[in-house]
């Protein structure tokens, strides 16, 4: 972060910004490919902080650091530090299904399990917590009302979750996601698969959503993060070019290549 | 498209003309193969029938195979041996399978280990059951000195194992990443995206995976030649020949008597039945499934 952010940044003291989450000099490689490069970031708590920049840019790569997806597969690797409320996630001894539990995520496509809607966000609950069925069925009803889908689905809770249209998919699998109570979401393009009534759902959702979690969120749609973050970033060939109020990038960004690219110019 | 029209109506209608007819040709080849491989079928099954049917009593299904000459006889004790050591092949062949299965897609992808295992089931898939026979003949039967139903029922469950593997890995393998990232997402331990997720996603494949194992074995002859052998007589004893469908057949169909041969064209027909059924249930079964 440069100092004129950072400036802009202190202004917001006063209304106790808090980071939830620091990138200290991040690196990611995939294999021998360098995606991302010494990112210095933070992430606030309770905000939206949008992602953006061209295909390609490291995001989304970004974003699987923040819950360690990419410890799946073996040739890719993080080098630097991550914190979570103080503490460094990329530390080998960080137990990574407890992070996810803390970090949840919701994916591009929407990926109901082969379940009943109350089974696919009982899944989740199950794998950390111990509830009876009453408690068990007041959770998937809170999650199903935070994700604006228990009116849709109260009847029909036994019903296979792959049943639902694709919009309705995608707010399963955030009601899915924020069951487990997680302290950040994070969100890798979870509307470009979806149609624009939908999408304006998810969006009225997300803005709901940020005054209990913080949330993150990778889109291509540059309207989109200037509609519902509170702060955005933008990548370019896996570096943080510019982050800042998202008013601020849009309207005034301190970078040529940020304008460019929002302007159209580019990317 | 309207583009092109707008270009040159002549010549995007000549193209478009050649179009159809590339398409007509390619129809009819197709309409072709699939009548050709279809006349067999209703011939081999037409056959089955006529010569089959005649044989089809209640006594097939309550008398014992008869001796020669005897005027009544029946399959029962054929037909059950086949069920008994078809059920006990798959039970001890399927679980072997589904296991390796599971380790290859979701293990041993890139291993070394998996590689090799993966080789070794094909050539296991493609062996000819005589071979599988004569191996089980060799290591078994040879050392215990007698033939028997279990060495038949080991025959067996060696060629479960490689086709419940290979449909597993398969199966395992098409259930998309993203619904296994999702799940690791929530924090879920490998073992618990693998038991709930991607086996329950990939269920009705593996399940049906299982039945055209059945299907396979229900009427292999080689390998239950040199192992489980057959039994003129009741017999559930594993340690001693067993009656059995295939076998039966074979015996009977080559032997000079007219009413041996009759029952072999009644017990080629029961398991050409249930081999077409069992084909029928997993289709339907995986059709059905697949739709949730």
């Amino acid at each position: 972060m440069n100092d004129k952010t950072h400036s802009i940044l202190m202004n917001e003291k006063a209304t106790a910004l808090e980071a939830q989450m620091v990138f200290k000099n991040l690196d990611f490689y995939y294999g021998k490919y360098h995606a991302l490069k010494g990112i210095n970031l933070e992430i606030y708590k309770r905000h939206v902080t949008a992602f953006i920049g061209p295909s390609g840019c490291g995001k989304s790569t970004l974003l699987r650091t923040m819950n360690r997806m990419y410890d799946l597969y073996p040739e890719q690797r993080a080098t630097g530090e991550l914190l979570l409320d103080g503490q460094n996630i990329l530390d080998r001894r960080m137990d990574v299904n407890a992070l996810r539990a803390k970090v949840g995520m919701v994916f591009q496509k929407p990926t109901p399990f082969p379940m009943s809607i109350y089974e696919n966000i009982a899944f989740g609950v199950r794998l950390n917590e111990n509830l009876s069925r009453g408690q068990m069925d007041e959770r998937v009803e809170w999650a199903l009302q935070k994700a604006a889908l228990w009116d849709e689905t109260k009847d029909k809770l036994a019903q296979s979750g792959m049943s639902l249209s694709g919009g309705q998919q995608q707010r399963l699998c955030i009601a899915r996601g924020i069951a487990v109570k997680p302290i950040v979401l994070l969100l890798d393009e979870p509307t470009s698969a979806l149609d624009p009534i939908s999408t304006m759902f998810i969006e009225e959702l997300i803005s709901e959503l940020k005054t209990e979690f913080t949330i993150a969120i990778v889109t291509h749609n540059m309207q989109q993060a200037a509609r519902i973050s509170d702060y955005t970033a933008y990548m370019y060939l896996g570096e943080m070019v510019e982050f800042g109020f998202t008013d601020q990038v849009f309207i005034k960004p301190k970078k040529k290549q940020t304008e460019d690219y929002i302007t159209g110019r580019f990317g | 498209m309207g583009m092109r029209m707008g270009m040159g109506m002549g010549m995007g209608m000549t193209r478009l003309k050649r179009r159809e007819l590339t398409n007509k040709v390619a129809l009819t080849l197709s309409m072709a193969a699939m009548a050709f491989g279809l006349f067999w079928l209703a011939w081999i099954l037409f056959t089955t029938l006529q010569l089959g049917l005649s044989g089809l009593s209640f006594n097939l299904f309550t008398k014992m195979t008869p001796p020669p000459g005897s005027a009544e006889g029946g399959l029962a004790n054929a037909i059950v041996g086949s069920l008994y050591m078809v059920a006990l092949a798959t039970l001890l062949g399927a679980p072997i399978g589904i296991l390796a299965g599971i380790y290859l897609a979701e293990y041993g992808q890139r291993t070394w280990l998996g590689a090799t295992t993966r080789f070794i089931n094909s050539i296991l898939l493609s062996a000819p059951s005589i071979v599988i026979g004569l191996f089980v003949y060799a290591v078994y039967v040879a050392r215990m000195g007698n033939f028997s139903a279990f060495s038949g029922v080991i025959a067996l469950a060696l060629i479960v194992i490689p086709v419940v593997l290979s449909t597993t890995e398969n199966m395992l393998l098409l259930v998309p990443n993203s619904l296994r990232e999702a799940a690791f997402a929530l924090g879920a331990p490998k073992r618990v995206v693998i038991m709930q997720i991607t086996l329950r996603a990939a269920k009705a494949g593996v399940i049906t995976g299982i039945l055209l194992a059945v299907a396979r074995i229900a009427g292999e002859t080689a390998p239950l030649l040199f192992t489980a052998l057959s039994n003129q007589f009741w017999s559930l004893d594993l340690d001693k020949p067993m009656a059995n469908l295939p076998v039966t057949i074979f015996k009977f169909a080559m032997s000079p008597f007219k009413d041996w041969q009759e029952l072999a064209w009644a017990g080629v027909l029961l398991i050409t039945l249930g081999v077409l059924g069992l084909n029928i249930a997993s289709r339907i079964f995986f059709r059905t499934r697949h739709k949730l």
